[in-house]
């Protein structure tokens, strides 16, 4: 009797490295590795040629001299004695301030286009259009530069707000638009401030705790509570009360005109201010795209089974439209997010002392270190964006739909 | 109709009614798009006041402009206190926007020949209704494209294309054997027949030659399409090999590819182009030297493909694996079941993301004004706002840049959109 013998296994001979699928791919592979390294080790022996040629070696020691340049706007304590490295670490938090403020105001601006474009209105949603289109078709880099012009041409500076009738005028006496930046006053905490300021956090808390409640309450004992205005209670009646209590123990010091300039409150520079706006305009063109594609894969039947059911408009809406929609939308949002960070590189074109004209441009320049440099700045932004990819990862696969 | 129908019910049928006058034509339009709520009517007033704002703002800017004038403060004088723009500006400095400061203007004539000619390439490959000999055309391009806007002799395009037809014959002769081993030998034939002819070029540097122009002259909007151009048609079929190598089940291609695609997706095309001004030059051997276009082209082609090889990812993933199976069981091998059965499907799917992904590039281009090339943002940073003639005239020129952007990427955009379109009624 002939049996079937599934273990039986061909001796290897060398030809089968090329002609059998089972060996082959480690043939491709060996030579692709291979291909690799000569190309790696290649171009290191030029580099090291190069820098040899020219003097130069690879090294980290700059990071720890004096910069010697100023930066004007930094968010911690900075002057030019401090380190490259310091220099670097302001250009950071410069960097991750912008896109931070970027990212709020461009979803707030992107959510608003894509619905107002979803409007009954025929005005309203063809002007989203327009404006969609106009600033997703124009570079990122002219908007920033037609923003910064507003600065530079058109508001007035800081002296033509002096004499008896000057040619211009703060509004609300608070807020002053320069061709220097934008004067905002300063909140500032007096003694007892921060106990306010503690209340205010901790009703923060006590919202969530109590929103949590409420949903445990109607999910397992299907009693309804109301949330909303007893949130907006709990957020603003303790506060209020500890403010009044305390003797308004939290003031505003308003910018003044001292001399040529202004004095006090907060001056955002000319160069944050148009970084900041033409990012998040830009960028709320393409989340509006965002916003109503996603609201438009929500099939109509959704709505509709919703309403048959009895539910409200605003129940349909946060219960059966908004799920599955932002199952659709949080993926490329976080993307934009990404992207807003990236594209806050150009601050270069506007004089904004991000990390990249910081580490990439001045120190650069200084010290000639520009591969150390780049490397640097290369791995800042690359942490940046793994590390956003990977909260994403997570994220997408907590949303998986459970399928059977 | 039946005779005890009481005397009070019409016998005939009333003649059909046109409707109510609230409920048709542009009354009806009206009421329900612009005046059905409150808030609707609300919004629409919002909607008018923000037009009338516009243009009451932009109308007599618009409309009050000088067209010709030698400087700003000519502008100024000219309009007399009234508010207008200073077209001025673009009439006078046209040739430095578009071509650049140092494209010498006796050849200007090349460059729109080869935009034009750029047009006529693409047709064939963009409307898939064109005759397809055309297709001839689109791959002869190249390389009078570089010859029209380089200059030089006429031996070095012909030559190089010369050795492309050399090495593309000897692949469809061998490729039937064995489609790795045909693609390798016909690269060997051609840089071959390259090596030697270049000894050829060194001396017939004069035959047939237009007028040589170096690399660092272009400029202005020209540059901006040049690079464009350049980086994405290079950058597709990098991207759909990396796609491949990142589908592939062959860990260590697989993470090549994964490396690559994640670090330059990871970075600011800034820090790229960083890279390419001053890192780029300590790898390469010592004593050469490339251009810097040369340099950005490389830089900006690897952070396309990158981008691309994402958008083909998403298309191979797509597809049905069912189609892979059908392929291997009729017996195709990897490259015949990739390039006949899995690629076709794929592209086709990933072509509007591919398209939306070259748009974006050709808007980032402008970004090599940051590492001082002249292009159109460059241009008007540069040399233009900085003459003491134009210091100051930062509407017009920004606006004139930001249209002429819109123009063309608005026209790519709607173009992904038309194909889309035709995608869909294939495909269903």
């Amino acid at each position: 009797m002939v049996s079937y013998n599934p273990t039986y296994k061909q001796a290897f001979r060398p030809s089968m490295l090329l002609n059998d699928k089972r060996y082959r791919s480690y043939t491709f592979q060996f030579f692709a590795l291979f291909i690799l390294i000569c190309i790696i080790a290649y171009l290191g022996k030029n580099l090291v040629q190069n820098l040899a040629a020219a003097g130069l070696n690879i090294s980290y020691n700059f990071l720890g001299t004096p910069a010697g340049y100023d930066i004007n706007q930094r968010l911690v304590e900075y002057n030019s004695q401090s380190t490259h490295l310091r220099a670097a670490f302001v250009g950071v938090l410069n960097t991750l301030l912008v896109a931070f403020l970027g990212c709020i105001t461009a979803t707030v601006v992107g959510i608003t286009a894509g619905i107002l474009r979803l409007s009954n209105n025929w005005i309203v949603s063809k002007l989203m259009g327009v404006y969609v289109e106009i600033f997703r078709n124009v570079p990122v880099l002219i908007w920033i530069l037609i923003i910064n012009s507003i600065f530079v041409a058109l508001l007035p500076q800081p002296r033509a707000f002096r004499g008896e009738n000057p040619e211009a005028t703060m509004l609300f006496d608070a807020f002053a638009f320069t061709g220097r930046g934008v004067y905002i006053p300063k909140p500032v905490l007096y003694e007892g401030g921060s106990i306010v300021l503690a209340t205010f956090i901790l009703s923060l808390i006590a919202i969530f705790v109590y929103r949590r409640y409420a949903r445990k309450a109607l999910f397992e004992h299907g009693v309804v509570i109301p949330v909303f205005w007893r949130s907006v209670a709990i957020l603003f009646v303790p506060t209020l009360a500890m403010f009044f209590l305390l003797g308004n123990p939290i003031g505003l010091e308003y910018p003044e005109l001292k001399g040529f300039n202004f004095k006090g409150g907060i001056w955002a520079r000319g160069s944050l201010i148009s970084l900041w706006l033409a990012l998040s305009i830009y960028t709320g063109a393409f989340i509006a795209e965002i916003v109503r594609a996603g609201i438009q894969s929500v099939g109509k039947g959704q709505s509709e089974a919703a309403g048959a059911l009895g539910l409200r408009s605003n129940l349909i809406m946060n219960l059966v439209i908004l799920p599955q929609a932002l199952r659709v939308i949080i993926p490329p949002l976080i993307s934009f997010y990404l992207n807003i960070t990236k594209n806050s590189s150009l601050a270069l074109a506007v004089g904004y002392m991000d990390i990249t004209a910081t580490l990439g441009g001045i120190t650069l320049n200084q010290t000639g270190r520009a591969i150390e440099a780049i490397l640097l700045l290369m791995l800042f932004y690359l942490v940046i964006s793994l590390s956003i990819s990977a909260i994403m990862n997570v994220y997408n696969r907590s949303i998986r739909l459970k399928e059977r | 109709m039946p005779s005890n129908t009481p005397s009070f019910v019409r016998h005939n049928m009333l003649p059909e009614a046109a409707p109510p006058i609230s409920e048709r034509g542009l009354i009806k339009w009206l009421r329900e798009n612009l005046f059905s709520t409150p808030l609707n009517i609300a919004m629409t007033f919002i909607g008018l006041w923000v037009i009338y704002s516009i243009i009451r703002g932009l109308a007599p800017w618009f409309y009050n402009g000088v067209w010709t004038a030698e400087s700003i403060r000519e502008c100024y004088d000219i309009l007399d206190g009234t508010k207008g723009a200073c077209f001025a500006v673009l009439k006078e400095r046209f040739p430095q926007l578009v071509y650049g400061f140092k494209y010498p203007s006796s050849e200007y004539w090349r460059v729109n020949l080869s935009v034009f000619l750029l047009l006529l390439a693409l047709a064939p490959i963009l409307f898939s209704k064109m005759p397809r000999n055309m297709l001839i055309f689109s791959i002869v391009y190249p390389f009078l494209a570089y010859w029209l806007i380089w200059g030089g002799t006429v031996l070095i395009p012909v030559l190089a294309l010369l050795g492309v037809i050399i090495g593309a014959t000897i692949f469809r002769l061998l490729s039937s054997k064995s489609f790795v081993g045909a693609a390798i030998l016909s690269l060997i034939a051609a840089i071959i027949f390259w090596t030697l002819t270049g000894y050829i070029i060194d001396y017939a540097e004069g035959f047939v030659a237009l007028k040589a122009v170096p690399s660092r002259d272009m400029g202005g909007f020209m540059l901006n399409l040049l690079l464009g151009t350049i980086a994405v048609s290079l950058s597709i079929p990098l991207g759909i090999l990396l796609a491949l190598g990142r589908q592939s089940d062959m860990p260590i291609i697989k993470w090549i590819c994964v490396m690559f695609i994640e670090f330059i997706r990871g970075v600011p095309l800034i820090t790229l182009l960083f890279v390419a001004n001053v890192v780029l030059a300590f790898f390469f051997p010592p004593g050469t030297s490339l251009d810097l276009i040369l340099r950005v082209i490389i830089m900006m082609t690897f952070f396309n493909a990158a981008y691309i090889a994402e958008v083909v990812r998403g298309g191979l993933a797509a597809l049905h694996s069912g189609q892979q199976e059908a392929a291997s069981s009729l017996g195709l091998d990897y490259s015949q079941s990739m390039r006949l059965i899995i690629l076709p499907q794929a592209l086709k799917v990933s072509i509007p993301g591919i398209v939306n992904v070259s748009v974006g590039m050709l808007k980032d281009t402008t970004l090599v004004s940051i590492i001082s090339m002249f292009d159109l943002v460059g241009m008007i940073r540069g040399p233009i706002l900085s003459s003491t003639a134009w210091n100051g005239v930062y509407w017009e020129l920004f606006g004139a840049a930001a249209a002429i952007f819109f123009v063309v990427c608005y026209s790519v955009s709607q173009y992904s959109q038309w194909l889309e379109r035709q995608l869909e009624t294939d495909n269903r």
